[in-house]
């Protein structure tokens, strides 16, 4: 055996602890053989083996390789799907800092975390997806194209990605222990949560124009000068939605990771969440129809394409009703199915934008191996969650600082304690 | 690497593309002039005779690989190929269509060279850009391959080369730019043996097809293709059978495709600059609220309202 001088094993000791949640190697090695695990470590396991054969012989090794529709599932869901779901993070930051709607304060980390996994792993999508990825810094240092949307897109996720890891830098900092850094991460939230707006509003929309180069490509259905503002409408119900099944999520699975505060409030904030969907959703579905009319594609309703289109606005009409009765009847699990349901049907959006109906007159394929690499990324951000919930003050207060957070009335102790 | 220019440039377009004037993304669309003098390439498609000497001669000076079957089989005619798709690795590849009389017509396929191409606005590190000359040229040391080119260009052109994993290209018709700037014409214009391909500076090109036109107004259609589609092309056709009939894309508009994304750009800079204002002021009435609250139960509460 080595020995150590007494500073290391203390540094070794606090390491695993942070780690192995206060375990054992063994213990915690044990623990994580349950089925869950082994069948998402055998998915991961494939996904790495196509990715190496990706980065080894070239992007044909794992997708359609088209030239009629260059980008299929990794940027179409990774990537256009992703997204919008992870408008919660700024969504959230919005509504408790900016409009002080403390009773959000509950889900706000959580928002954050799953703001930031979202956007990093689009990045880390577009890290396959692109052809030589060890160039993806080229944007922001090498050369610019200033008229490019895909330019601001680019600029726009790195920053937003460097705020949304600043905002989840408090939780991280209690878990270490870190008093001093966290203290000053916190200084800087309302700026964060600032310029996370204006990133967020403008990349968000910046999706959606990115096919404003694409007329005739995409079909005149999905085709409009509104689809920045269509983008921008839908993925804030799209955060909210995903939000609402998360947490559901969480308090079936990571119920021991929460404080009980937390669980509580749960059931209320899904009807709020709800609420504020619906009223989203209903605009969203009157603009849709004010872009059809606009563009006056009504002749391309009665075509196969029109009959799919007419599947998704209907899915999209019927949701803000089916928010409304869940919260007129405070019935949560109602709101959580629609929010399901939302989840889809923002993703069918998506994917009929990026996907399916791009390109509407040429054959469409994509290659089985797309699918398996897509679901083995996003089980590894599945797994990064469940570590990061599992570890730091997430679906919970830190006892340490537990007193900044209940109010009005704990406020007091806060006082006499700062001072 | 960054100049203070480029700083300047960016700076523009991140924060204030709509109020600054020379360098912001939103005058750069209209603003286009274009070099007058700069070169494009006229197709007759009434002259041309489906040799594919063009094809052989594009293959040569720019070093493709050899192809399956030899530029003399006629066989290849039987489908409607693309350039550089799969297999077909070629800038430019002819195809045989048929008039109403059954007549063999020929129609050359390669990139347009358009006058604002859609792949230049789509690209964001500069890769694609349309040169002084004319050609619209790739700069392979800068693109990382995002595709972007590929899904913005409205006559599907762009092709990339998937199979290669370290050094992949986006392929196309260069309109021989390594040739043209030594002053040597194009290999498909200097093989062609019928004189079926021109080239010159595009503004004597128009005049040129229009003159063949007017004086033989029963053998043309009506219709300089490349003109004003998609805002005006540097490759133009003059053909007798309407361009519909020959897979030619008639969806492209006569919009310069920069314009489509160009009031979105212009959004940039005044949402940069007032959001902040915009959500500071609610920040700060909600923040004033509590505080107010807050005074009759204790002074030394600011520690809260940051939460």
């Amino acid at each position: 055996m080595i020995k150590f001088p007494a500073w290391i094993n203390e540094y070794i000791d606090w390491i695993s602890d942070k780690l192995f949640m206060g375990l054992t190697i063994k213990e915690y090695m044990k623990r994580l053989l349950t089925p869950f695990n082994i069948i998402a470590g055998l998915i991961v396991f494939v996904g790495l083996y196509f990715l190496i054969q990706r980065y080894t012989q070239g992007l044909v090794a794992v997708t359609e390789a088209s030239n009629e529709l260059p980008w299929g599932l990794f940027l179409g869901i990774g990537l256009f799907t992703q997204v919008p779901y992870s408008s919660v993070g700024f969504v959230l930051g919005t509504a408790v800092y900016i409009f002080g709607l403390k009773k959000y304060h509950p889900v706000l980390k959580n928002a954050i975390l799953l703001g930031f996994l979202g956007y990093f792993f689009a990045v880390v999508f577009i890290l396959i997806d692109i052809g030589r990825p060890w160039r993806i810094y080229y944007p922001m240092v090498i050369s610019f194209g200033t008229n490019s949307v895909l330019f601001l897109v680019a600029w726009h996720v790195a920053l937003y990605n460097l705020v949304q890891a600043l905002e989840l830098a408090p939780p991280a900092f209690e878990w270490l222990g870190f008093k001093t850094l966290r203290r000053w991460a916190k200084i800087i939230t309302l700026a964060l949560v600032i310029s996370g707006i204006m990133l967020s509003t403008l990349h968000q929309s910046a999706l959606g124009a990115m096919f404003l180069l694409t007329p005739g490509k995409l079909h005149p259905l999905w085709y409009t000068s509104f689809l920045p503002w269509l983008f921008f409408v839908s993925c804030i119900p799209a955060g909210l939605a995903y939000l609402i099944v998360v947490s559901k999520l969480t308090q079936i699975f990571l119920k021991d990771k929460a404080d009980s505060h937390y669980l509580k409030s749960l059931d209320n904030i899904s009807l709020g969440l709800g609420k504020a969907s619906a009223l989203i959703l209903i605009t969203y579905v009157g603009l849709r129809l004010y872009s059809v009319a606009q563009e006056n594609v009504w002749q391309y309703l009665n075509t196969p394409y029109g009959h799919w289109f007419f599947v998704e606005f209907s899915l999209f009409a019927i949701l803000p009703f089916l928010f409304y009765y869940g919260v007129q009847r405070k019935n949560v699990g109602f709101v959580q199915l629609t929010a399901l349901l939302t989840i889809f049907t923002i993703a069918l959006n998506r994917v009929n934008t990026t996907l399916i109906a791009f390109n509407w007159q040429l054959p469409h394929h994509i290659y089985w191996k797309e699918g398996v690499v897509l679901i083995a990324v996003l089980t590894i951000q599945l797994l990064i969650y469940r570590w990061v919930v599992n570890r730091m003050p997430i679906l919970r207060e830190h006892p340490d600082y537990i007193s900044e957070v209940h109010l009005p009335s704990a406020g007091t102790s806060v006082a006499s304690k700062g001072s | 690497m960054m100049s203070r220019r480029d700083f300047l440039k960016i700076g523009g377009s991140l924060l204030a593309g709509s109020l600054v004037g020379d360098h912001g993304m939103a005058s750069a669309a209209k603003s286009f002039t274009g070099n007058p003098d700069r070169y494009g390439m006229l197709s007759d498609l009434t002259r041309c005779i489906g040799c594919r000497r063009c094809e052989a001669a594009c293959n040569k000076a720019n070093n493709l690989p050899e192809p399956k079957t030899s530029f003399e089989d006629e066989s290849v005619f039987e489908e409607k190929r693309k350039p550089y798709v799969a297999d077909v690795q070629a800038y430019t590849v002819v195809n045989r269509y048929y008039d109403s009389n059954g007549k063999p017509v020929y129609r050359k396929v390669q990139c347009m060279h358009c006058d604002e191409p859609a792949c230049a606005s789509a690209c964001p590190v500069v890769a694609m850009k349309k040169s002084k000359e004319g050609p619209v040229i790739w700069n392979e040391d800068v693109c990382f391959g995002c595709r972007y080119c590929i899904v913005a260009c409205p006559f599907h052109v762009p092709a990339y080369e998937y199979s290669n994993a370290f050094t992949p290209k986006v392929q196309k018709c260069f309109m021989c730019y390594h040739r043209i700037s030594e002053g040597i014409v194009p290999a498909c214009a200097e093989a062609c043996p019928v004189e079926a391909i021109t080239f010159g500076k595009r503004s004597e090109l128009i005049k040129l097809a229009w003159t063949r036109i007017l004086s033989e107004p029963d053998k043309y259609i009506d219709h300089v293709y490349g003109e004003h589609e998609a805002g005006g092309t540097g490759w133009l056709y003059i053909s007798g059978v309407p361009f519909s009939q020959l897979d030619f894309p008639m969806d492209v508009g006569t919009t310069p495709y920069p314009e489509y994304t160009k009031d979105f750009l212009s959004m940039v800079g005044l949402t940069l600059i007032s959001w902040p204002a915009l959500f500071g002021g609610i920040y700060l009435m909600s923040n004033h609220r509590a505080e107010n609250v807050q005074d009759e139960v204790v002074d030394s509460e600011k520690e809260e309202d940051k939460l």
